[in-house]
């Protein structure tokens, strides 16, 4: 029998065997049973079957309000941060070809940090009031993010080449300049922008609306069907610069690209969620377990498995010291950090 | 640069007068004008007049603080760099601020601590825990301590300690009021006090430091060579690592989180005076407090009236100079 079924439509192109399909299959109702309870849970309970029914609108008009309204976007954008976060780290542990790398190491969500503290600080006034619509927030993020993995890029550049132990050197130093700067926007604000700049900062979903939604989907949508056309040049990228370049791809512009589109993602998922930590790094691994390294599989598993994460974090942090809201992004580093560090202990002789 | 041992000294002796220049400027320059006759008479004839309080209370304080951190941090970076064998190694790479910071949050919040004597202690013990996990994590595995393992332990650490210390200010906005100054770094509003709680610690540091110069010298050829020399490696590493905690650890009680001194100064040490680490470790903490005294009475007059931390003036200064020595290469 043959294990593999080749996928080739023009560009596109990846293997996929029917394991991988069968656990993508497996993944895919796992995390619409997780919504569905998750959309039920909360202050006011509603068992999964009128959740069911509100979402068709057919339920009581109390229930429609709540998983409408207040969950549904939440839980949605939960979703769609993760599997963006997700998807940007595989791409990043695959271009720089250690397992320990992720947005967040290479200093890309720190940049969306400080881009955002900075608009909460230069457009606020006396009286702690925005002079500009929030919605223009997620853009600075977003703004901040490319910037910053394009200056981690070009610092990183020498010889027409990047290495990846450069790259991930010069992310951990710029994040700490990056960082520097959003502590001292943060002091020289009003009280009311640093504490709302440091929950964004940790990564919270609260307060999502509808608007976010339609915003961050066709966003990531676009991103994750370029990534596709890309996931044949990410496989060749895992070789190694010499083979890669050997196999015939431009291992530098498709890095360039790779990266650019890993740091778009990123952004995208930070602009909406914030800081959200550790998601870009766990879920490729736990996906790379399952199916493998072939990227035909391991990016919409990372996704489906980086939205499970970001869903059950957040789930946690506003149900577990209600009716305080804790940013879910504590949860995921508070699981995640320890994995990093099983990581770094399981990978020390390689 | 300096070659002979009485240039040396020389260049040693031209360090620390530079050193009590520093301090007498950082007492004199400020926002409020002040004298060298006011600063005497403070002394002699303290009158409780405004300049009087200024220079007893905030401007000599902030000026020994600026001296004493300064100097350890860079003689913490010295040690590191020489027992590691990495260029950009440092107190904050190991994620000492981060640990540092996060005990202080879960002290205000859970514990109600007040008293600045009791921040300086979590804050010494988060330093030295993070310290310690990062070395250990970073030298897991057959090649021993790599660079890139010790700075991914360091800003993994980093990450998970600043997130905790994120939450927790989240539920708690009293507590964000009162740490975020500290967690940006700072030497001025700290009591002389703290100085004096920690000061014994930072000056068995010093002088131990003095001792291990030739040890690390011996080390830095690479561990099998040291071996071979008939050098106990692991006695050396544990002795400079209790100093790296006494200097980093007390270094960031006192001031909060000052990065970058402790990754460049010893850089430049090294520029003037070669690879003798008798030699590196004093000018680093001459250079150091250099450093830091010159970043203090720079973040007064940045944006005056206002003050910018004196971590966040390191930090401009030391993020070009890191990716300048990340960009040569690091096994260079």
């Amino acid at each position: 029998m043959k294990k593999n079924k080749a996928f080739r439509i023009g560009n596109i192109s990846f293997l996929i065997d029917s394991k991988s399909l069968l656990i993508i299959f497996g993944f895919t109702v796992l995390i619409i049973a997780l919504m569905i309870a998750s959309l039920g849970i909360g202050q006011m309970q509603v068992s999964p079957w009128n959740v069911v029914k509100a979402i068709f609108g057919s339920s009581t008009d109390m229930d429609n309000l709540v998983v409408q309204s207040f969950r549904m976007p939440r839980i949605l954008l939960a979703v769609l941060a993760g599997a963006a976060l997700a998807m940007s780290g595989a791409i990043l542990q695959g271009i720089i070809r250690n397992p320990l790398a992720s947005p967040d190491i290479i200093g890309i969500t720190a940049g969306a940090s400080a881009a955002t503290v900075a608009f909460l600080a230069v457009f606020s006034d006396r009286s702690n009031t925005l002079t500009l619509s929030i919605h223009w927030l997620p853009l600075a993020s977003f703004i901040g993010a490319v910037a910053m993995g394009l200056l981690v890029y070009f610092l990183a550049r020498k010889n027409g080449g990047i290495a990846p132990i450069r790259l991930v050197l010069i992310g951990v130093g710029l994040s700490a300049a990056v960082e520097a700067l959003t502590t001292m926007m943060m002091l020289l604000g009003p009280i009311y922008t640093a504490s709302r700049a440091n929950i964004w900062i940790t990564g919270s979903l609260n307060g999502t609306n509808w608007t976010e939604i339609t915003t961050i989907t066709p966003w990531i949508l676009v991103l994750t069907i370029i990534l596709f056309v890309f996931a044949r040049r990410l496989n060749i990228q895992e070789f190694g610069e010499d083979l890669a370049t050997n196999a015939g791809g431009n291992v530098q512009k498709d890095r360039f690209i790779l990266l650019f589109l890993s740091t778009a993602l990123a952004g995208g998922a930070v602009a909406f969620a914030g800081g959200i930590g550790f998601v870009g790094l766990m879920a490729p691994h736990i996906a790379r377990r399952l199916v493998g390294s072939s990227f035909g599989a391991l990016l919409p598993v990372s996704a489906l498995i980086g939205g499970i994460i970001v869903l059950l974090a957040d789930l946690v942090a506003r149900t577990a010291f209600a009716p305080l809201e804790v940013p879910a992004g504590v949860f995921t580093s508070v699981i995640g950090a320890p994995y990093f560090i099983y990581l770094l202990f399981k990978s020390r002789n390689k | 640069m300096m070659k002979t041992n009485v240039s040396k000294m020389l260049g040693l002796l031209v360090g620390s007068l530079i050193v009590i220049c520093l301090i007498w400027a950082s007492i004199v320059l400020g926002l409020t004008k002040v004298t060298t006759q006011m600063v005497m008479d403070s002394f002699y004839h303290f009158d409780g007049s405004n300049e009087h309080i200024i220079i007893q209370d905030t401007r000599i304080p902030r000026a020994l603080i600026a001296t004493a951190v300064g100097a350890s941090l860079a003689i913490a970076g010295s040690i590191m760099q020489g027992l590691t064998n990495n260029p950009l190694a440092s107190p904050g790479l190991f994620g000492v601020n981060a640990g540092a910071g996060f005990f202080v949050v879960v002290g205000i919040s859970f514990f109600s601590v007040t008293s600045l004597n009791t921040f300086t202690w979590l804050a010494f013990t988060g330093a030295a825990i993070s310290a310690i996990i990062v070395y250990v994590l970073g030298s897991m595995g057959r090649d021993g301590l790599t660079p890139i393992k010790m700075t991914l332990a360091g800003a993994a650490m980093a990450a998970l300690f600043s997130s905790l210390t994120q939450g927790m200010l989240t539920l708690n906005e009293r507590a964000l009021d009162q740490v975020l100054f500290w967690l940006a770094g700072s030497v001025q509003g700290r009591d002389l006090e703290i100085l004096m709680n920690v000061l014994p610690y930072l000056i068995i540091g010093w002088i131990a430091s003095f001792i291990i110069g030739r040890q690390i010298n011996v080390l830095s050829m690479g561990e099998d060579m040291a071996k071979g020399l008939g050098q106990r490696t692991i006695l050396v590493k544990l002795f400079g690592g209790v100093i790296v905690v006494l200097l980093a650890g007390g270094a960031v009680a006192i001031a909060g989180p000052i990065g970058f001194i402790g990754m460049v100064i010893p850089h430049i040490a090294r520029w003037l005076v070669g690879i003798d680490y008798r030699w590196i470790i004093p000018y680093s903490g001459v250079l150091g407090a250099i450093l830091l005294l010159m970043a203090d009475i720079g973040a007064r007059y940045l944006i005056m009236p206002a003050e910018v931390p004196v971590g966040v003036m390191t930090a401009f200064i030391g993020v070009p100079f890191f990716i300048y020595i990340a960009r040569r290469g690091i096994n260079e």
